[in-house]
């Protein structure tokens, strides 16, 4: 995702009470009534919040849910300043319409981008419950207090719960956005505690929530088959043959676009070529592709060998070649003459592939001019404009409903696989349900892109980190620029702390396609960077943690107007705290290591400490020590659970996956190849978090990018030797 | 052709292809979606159900293979109360996506049944085919260890109580 911070900055949708104030009304069960101005102004009826008739409050998340928690914790914002009984909270996920405003999940933002703007709508509904307290009973509002869904009025000691109250509110104005107080942090009631997410008994009884098992009558099933050389077309098929199979009902071409294909989340609804069969039921499409034969036209197919790719991007490393400079800060050429100790190293990450445990699937009825999407996508908000112009219908035509995803890591951005269903609903007349095999997910995905960091350091005689030299090679399509994820974003550190910094470019040719997974370019850069970083310090003979807090230094907010912008107090304190958990310096046994890592990204400021001892070349990471500052704590359940995630995802990823290509096709394609980590190798995981009294920030990514190079430092303390490469199999290591 | 006793209740799977993994079958023709697809190769365990009360992968097991077998399910664990591992997992809030949930619970209330107390490693060997890819292993530990202790719990009143000739 973009991590354009003004985002952050400007929640915008200045206007949003005006048109989307949500205090609707349920008397036996429908929603009948709301504000009278929201309406009028929106004309439509939508809300937030609503107070149905037996007590309950029904709050809907704005945000799609792909397992970061976000189901339950923006109602939990809305709850709070609504002073509702959290017992009596119903989350549901919101329609998808325009007055929701951004609905997507991605660049950890829908907390930060929705904390405004909830705490004002649950503060603006219990404003008016009050104000309708108070006509009632003909007192000030000044003596009328809430709690627990309930108005009180202390002198009289009358009491009412909110269900009572909304016939009468909802007839009210919205009161004047400047006239609503917001609580302050420390009457928070709700914020802060361990809430079980709103999904956990239906998950633990295996109710049937989640996009592939979205039904409609009539539906019938499809699987696509597209060119295993990426961006080939379809140019003809044994389609007769397989329409003669049992259950088949069609099978026919899908045009396509040719390759090569970029991660155009909003602007994008073409899809690529390939074969859809449609039958009875998911085993049967399954089954007839074993007897599919297609002769595909590969003049636009991809023709990316990994291994090239790589050597290419060595070789680039190692002339100096340079295509673009990025970035300059000072004099690096002075910096380094005056050196007293320089160091040089080049790390490399493979492509990998998000693996998200549900494939991608869609539920689309395009078969009339009425269109319906039931999809687990992170961006519904950009599936109607697209549908409309592929299928050309008017966008009004088309509803689409948020599933909850079986996992997202940025995979569900882009929704090609929705196109495809909707191509195919339309030929065949009938609702599609499509249905990816584990290995249509892992060959056409847009993958986590490859990277390859030759950093240089310049250290001067009193210790100080003086000069930063950073030249990356980029898988780049067109020579021009940068493949999604392939290069550097210009981070606050090194650029606006080190006093001389070099950062340049050099492209290297590459078609397969890539996209954002979890913490796009952070994921990889950090651990080129903290792995330096640790370089020097043992170059130096300095303690890790001491270079890296005189590195990092004592600026402060670098960027006071950008939540986003590194702050070297929040920095320090996460660091120390990581370190003292794990008792940093501490002795330890032979061929165990101590390993630290820092880093900022998504707002996020994460330290990590992982303990490992290695055998040979086998590594048992014991514990993870994980230090989080994302500002004011929501749920913290369900951010524990975020930074536990974040670092088994990071040591599954580092251990051994790797995306490797051959002649443009992928050869990777099931976990037997692509394995994700298991309980036996999973470390205990012991969470910190610093309450800094920031504003929320997102917690799905920024705790994933510090785990790998806490781990190879580690790895190095243990026992010498320096990990330059991602996954860690390359080298020899395994996780066990 | 197949007959199955689902859940309990019987199934005729007459008409399905007999290559048919249960997997599909239970999705797509008896409506039972607890289980879910993940790999098709039994690399994964979401789509974990109990054949006669023994975990298994649903993915790669032919229906034609299964006549006269009992199938329980997700849906099918919780009978008039919900089983400790399920009572455990909210408890502990294990969830973050979700989707591996019902098969790693399937794992672990077949691991329980037969060893209501076991150690580290025997939860680890036993959990070691389900694969949670948001990473919730550290709940999944605990949660295992807050049912076994339950379960070790209730026995004992069982057996005290049934000594006494206590009705239950």
């Amino acid at each position: 995702m973009s991590h354009d911070n003004k985002t952050l900055n400007n929640p915008d949708r200045r206007d949003f009470l005006k048109v989307s104030l949500g205090l609707a009304l349920t008397s036996t069960g429908g929603v009948s009534v709301m504000s009278l101005a929201a309406a009028e102004a929106s004309g439509t009826l939508n809300a937030y919040v609503q107070i149905n008739a037996d007590g309950s409050i029904t709050i809907y998340a704005p945000n799609p849910e792909v397992g970061q928690g976000v189901n339950t914790s923006l109602p939990m914002i809305v709850a709070e300043e609504l002073d509702a009984n959290w017992d009596e909270v119903v989350c549901e996920a919101a329609p998808i319409a325009q007055h929701y405003g951004m609905q997507f999940a991605g660049g950890s933002l829908s907390t930060p981008m929705r904390w405004d703007e909830l705490r004002k709508v649950g503060a603006t509904a219990r404003t008016m419950l009050v104000q309708a307290a108070a006509q009632e009973w003909g007192v000030s509002q000044d003596a009328l207090s809430t709690r627990s869904s309930m108005v009180l009025h202390a002198p009289t000691g009358r009491a009412t719960h909110y269900k009572n109250l909304v016939s009468r509110a909802s007839l009210l104005a919205v009161p004047a956005e400047g006239s609503v107080v917001l609580k302050t942090p420390d009457q928070y009631q709700l914020l802060g505690n361990r809430v079980v997410n709103a999904s956990a008994e239906h998950i633990a009884t295996g109710q049937p929530i989640f996009g592939i098992d979205a039904k409609t009558p009539g539906m019938v099933y499809a699987s696509f088959v597209k060119c295993p050389a990426i961006g080939g077309v379809a140019k003809s098929a044994n389609l007769d043959e397989i329409k003669a199979l049992p259950g088949i009902i069609d099978a026919f071409l899908i045009e396509g676009t040719p390759g090569p294909y970029n991660f155009d989340i909003r602007e994008s609804y073409t899809t690529q070529s390939g074969v859809a069969i449609v039958a009875k039921d998911t085993w049967s499409t399954f089954k007839a592709r074993a007897s599919l034969d297609v002769d595909w036209d590969l003049s636009a197919a991809s023709k990316d060998n990994t291994r090239d790719i790589e050597a290419q991007a060595l070789k680039a490393l190692a002339e100096g070649k340079v295509d673009e400079e990025i970035e300059r800060v000072g004099n690096v050429d002075d910096a380094f003459a005056n050196a007293a100790i320089t160091a040089d190293a080049t790390y490399t990450t493979d492509f990998v592939s998000h693996a998200q445990l549900e494939p991608q699937g869609v539920l689309v009825s395009a078969a009339t001019g009425k269109v319906e999407v039931w999809t687990s996508s992170q961006t519904p908000v950009f599936i109607t404009a697209n549908l409309a112009k592929l299928l050309s219908v008017s966008p009004k035509e088309i509803t689409v409903h948020q599933v909850r995803g079986g996992g997202g890591f940025g995979r569900r951005l882009s929704n090609e696989y929705v196109f495809e269903a909707a191509l195919i609903s339309r030929k065949v007349g009938a609702p599609v349900k499509l249905q990816w095999k584990r290995e249509d997910d892992m060959a056409f995905d847009y993958f986590r892109a490859p990277t390859y960091y030759r950093l240089q350091g310049a250290v001067a005689q009193d210790g100080q980190l003086t000069g930063w030299k950073n030249l990356l090679a980029a898988a780049s399509a067109d020579g021009k620029k940068a493949n999604y994820g392939a290069s550097y974003r210009p981070f606050d550190f090194p650029g606006k702390v080190i006093k001389n910094v070099l950062i340049e470019q050099s492209f290297v040719p590459s078609q397969t396609p890539t996209g954002a997974w979890r913490a796009p370019i952070s994921n990889v850069y950090a651990f080129a960077e903290q792995s330096f970083i640790a370089e020097l310090a043992h170059a130096t003979g300095q303690d890790h943690e001491a270079f890296l807090l005189n590195a990092i230094g004592h600026q402060g907010h670098i960027q006071e107007d950008d939540p986003a912008s590194l702050n070297t107090t929040r920095a320090h304190a996460v660091i120390k705290a990581a370190t003292r958990a794990a008792g940093w310096g501490r002795e330890l046994k032979e061929g165990r290591g101590l390993g630290l890592a820092f880093f900022l990204s998504h707002a996020g400021h994460i330290a990590e400490v992982a303990e490992v001892s290695v055998e040979g070349k086998s590594i048992t990471v014991h514990d993870v020590w994980v230090a989080a500052d994302v500002g004011q704590v929501i749920n913290q359940s369900g951010l524990e659970n975020q930074l536990q995630g974040s670092v088994i995802d990071g040591l599954s990823t580092l251990a051994a996956q790797s995306i490797s290509v051959v002649n443009g096709a992928v050869v990777e394609s099931n976990f037997d190849k692509y394995p994700l980590l298991r309980m036996p190798q999973s470390p205990r995981v012991h969470v910190d978090v610093l309450n800094s009294g920031y504003s929320p920030t997102g917690a799905g990514e920024p705790a994933l990018p510090p785990l790998a190079p806490a781990v190879c430092n580690a790895v190095f303390n243990a026992c010498g030797q320096r990990i330059r490469s991602l996954p860690i199999s390359k080298e020899g290591f395994t996780v066990v | 052709m197949a007959n199955i006793k689902i859940n309990g209740n019987d199934h005729s799977l007459d008409g399905l292809d007999p290559t048919m993994p249960l997997l599909w079958a239970l999705r797509d023709h008896a409506g039972i979606q607890g289980v879910k697809y993940g790999c098709g190769v039994g690399q994964c365990g979401a789509c974990t159900v109990w054949i006669d009360g023994i975990a298994t992968r649903s993915c790669l097991l032919p229906v034609a293979a299964l006549d006269g077998q009992t199938v329980t399910t997700i849906e099918g664990l919780a009978t008039n109360a919900l089983h400790p591992v399920q009572r455990a997992w909210i408890e502990h809030d294990v969830a973050q996506c979700g989707y591996c949930q019902a098969g790693q619970i399937m794992s672990a209330a077949a691991l329980l049944e037969k060893n209501p107390s076991p150690t580290d490693d025997e939860i680890d060997s036993a959990m070691r085919g389900n694969i949670c890819r948001c990473g919730t292993y550290v709940r999944i530990k605990s949660a295992i260890k807050t049912a076994s202790a339950s379960m070790v719990a209730s026995a004992l009143f069982y057996d005290a109580t049934s000594t006494e000739e206590t009705p239950v």
